[in-house]
């Protein structure tokens, strides 16, 4: 069977004709929505809107059951002096994990995403890659985060990664599937947006900037390139894909910067947790202290904030 | 001086001192210190709370790499900072001078304030063992207490002493392995820059002391509620004023210290319980053999 039949547009585009990227261009956009000064009410909603989108994610070798139970419970109860806080959209964490917290979130309305296929490298065998996701959303995945191999891709291989993609999406059955591109491993803002052209017509729900476990990680222009070819993807097929910047948004203050940015590339339809998230660890409690800050006047300190 | 009518003297620009680097206040004021005589001495940075909120996260960031250096470490720069400060030694005078104070107290403050740090550096590896204890308990046990720095602690320096009360109030701070953010005097700020230039050149860490210059009645608030700050010093407070740091200390049980009415040149404005009041005590219950 075709692997290429399952994917959303049925077909590998042509990456010869993808757009190119003005990269000055990009970078001076970019920093633009840095100098933009978010205030008062909106500061508050835009805090709020922040902590409703995070993936609040653990992916270390050292993670246990203990650690990833300790995280969902803080997924469900993001800190007690503060009632009337959203939840965050998801936990994320490693596939053998992912029955530890099925588990713990239940009922809650708290995703559970999984990286798989080899995460962080990618270098496995296609067997093995596929195996893995069925595991994870066996185990009780809503959402994978693959990686794409990036060897393949900048050895100019786009059959193979196309390929790849749609046979993983295909085995996340009704699981979403996040496709990170690890930006900083693919060099150039062109190949940045290759990518994401490719990764959008095999099937991705999302794409996804990065592991978090190679530097540079998100970034606001290499963010701003994948919004503008999901603009784009929309256009020409009509089809949504969400967003998932990660690694490296660690302050409220630069989350607030990345929903402006959203806001000024795709509009209202994305700024809700099903089309926009954040991969982040630390980013919750910087956007908690900032909470209680405009709560009580007072800055604060990590020591009164649980870690996970 | 020959020829000095064909050149323009450059002016110093006195910027604050926030994790190693000498940014402008984020808000972009400014105040002007004047001569006494109305002529424009200098243009001081009006720093504001955002500034504050910055050097707070760069002093927490410096306070695990220096409260883990040896203490034997932490004397030498302390000593290191002393001979900066007296190889620059006139510029501090003038400066003093330039601010209103006589030439003859110019000096002995500098004086002091050299002598003051030298004391401070011998204490580096001294004060623990005179503050620790073995503590007699009536069971199979080894108790004993020992001294740890608190953390990040937020001074207010006195107003009227621009170089020798700022230097009393951060030596005992740091040399206890505290890492701190000082509010410089109001009235003569001058030398405090300065001083941070000197702090820069003597090995001090990143971030282990920052200086902020501004407005008392605007900053001291925020000096006293910040609730990552664990102690808060402070020189100058009218009751009301002291009343109000107090207050909002206890928010998260901060350590307050109260120097009101110190004669910053006497002796006794320096001794090793000042070290201690930015200490906490840790007692440690070890079991004995069988």
């Amino acid at each position: 069977m075709s692997l290429a039949a399952v994917a959303a547009s049925g077909r590998i585009p042509d990456m010869g004709q993808v757009t190119l990227v003005d990269e000055v261009g990009v970078k001076e956009r970019a920093a633009r929505f840095q100098t933009r000064s978010i205030k008062k009410e909106s500061k508050a909603e835009a805090l709020r809107m922040v902590l409703s989108m995070i993936d609040l994610t653990t992916l270390e070798g050292q993670d246990t059951p203990g650690k990833v139970r300790q995280l969902c419970q803080k997924a469900i109860d993001l800190h007690d002096a503060l009632p009337d806080l959203p939840q965050v959209a998801a936990v994320c964490v490693y596939p053998t994990m992912v029955g530890v917290a099925r588990k713990v979130l239940g009922d809650a309305d708290i995703k559970v995403a999984s990286v798989a296929t080899a995460f962080p490298s990618g270098m496995a065998p296609r067997q093995i890659k596929l195996e893995e996701t069925r595991i994870a959303v066996e185990e009780g995945a809503d959402e994978i985060d693959m990686v794409i191999s990036r060897g393949r891709f900048l050895q100019g291989e786009y059959d193979f990664v196309f390929d790849e993609i749609a046979a993983i999406k295909e085995a996340c059955g009704d699981a979403h599937l996040k496709v990170i591109l690890e930006t900083g491993e693919l060099g150039a803002l062109d190949r940045v947006r290759r990518a994401s052209v490719l990764a959008m017509h095999a099937g991705a729900d999302f794409i996804k900037t990065s592991t978090g476990k190679i530097q540079p990680a998100a970034t606001l222009p290499v963010t701003l390139v994948m919004l503008q070819a999901i603009r784009d993807h929309y256009y020409e097929t009509g089809r949504m894909v969400g967003m998932k910047p990660a690694g490296g948004i660690s302050s409220a203050k630069l989350a607030v910067h990345y929903l402006v940015m959203l806001r000024e590339t795709l509009g209202n339809a994305w700024i809700t947790p099903e089309w926009y998230r954040f991969g982040a660890s630390s980013l919750a409690n910087d956007v908690l202290m900032q909470i209680r800050k405009q709560a009580t006047g007072v800055y604060q300190s990590a020591d009164y904030f649980s870690k996970d | 001086m020959a020829g000095s009518k064909s050149r323009m003297p450059v002016a110093k620009t006195y910027k604050i001192y926030i994790g190693g680097k000498f940014p402008r206040t984020e808000s972009g004021r400014y105040f002007t210190i004047d001569g006494g005589d109305g002529s424009v001495i200098a243009n001081i940075c009006r720093g504001s709370r955002k500034d504050f909120r910055n050097a707070v996260v760069a002093a927490r960031k410096a306070f695990p790499g220096w409260s883990g250096t040896s203490a034997y470490l932490r004397g030498q720069i302390l000593y290191r900072i002393a001979e900066m400060l007296e190889g620059r030694a006139e510029q501090f005078v003038a400066e003093l001078v330039l601010q209103g104070v006589s030439k003859r107290r110019a000096r002995k403050e500098v004086d002091v304030s050299i002598d003051r740090l030298i004391y401070y550096a011998g204490w580096s590896d001294k004060y623990q063992q005179i503050f620790s204890a073995v503590n007699p308990v009536s069971s199979p046990h080894f108790n004993f207490s020992m001294l740890e720095p608190t953390g990040v602690v937020s001074v207010l320096a006195p107003d009227d002493s621009g170089l020798l009360g700022f230097v009393s109030n951060i030596a005992p701070v740091i040399v206890g392995g505290n890492t701190t953010v000082v509010l410089a005097s109001e009235q003569r700020p001058l030398c405090a820059v300065s001083f941070a230039e000197v702090l820069h050149a003597s090995d001090v860490p990143a971030g282990v002391v920052n200086v902020l210059t501004g407005y008392r009645e605007e900053l001291t608030g925020q000096f006293a509620s910040h609730m990552d700050v664990n102690a808060v010093v402070y020189c100058d407070a009218e009751a009301d004023d002291a009343a109000d740091i107090q207050v909002r200390a206890a928010d998260n049980l901060k350590r307050v210290v109260d120097r009101v009415g110190t004669d910053w040149s006497s002796e006794n404005a320096q001794n090793p319980y000042r070290i201690k009041d930015t200490q906490e005590i840790k007692t440690t219950w070890h079991p004995i053999g069988s």
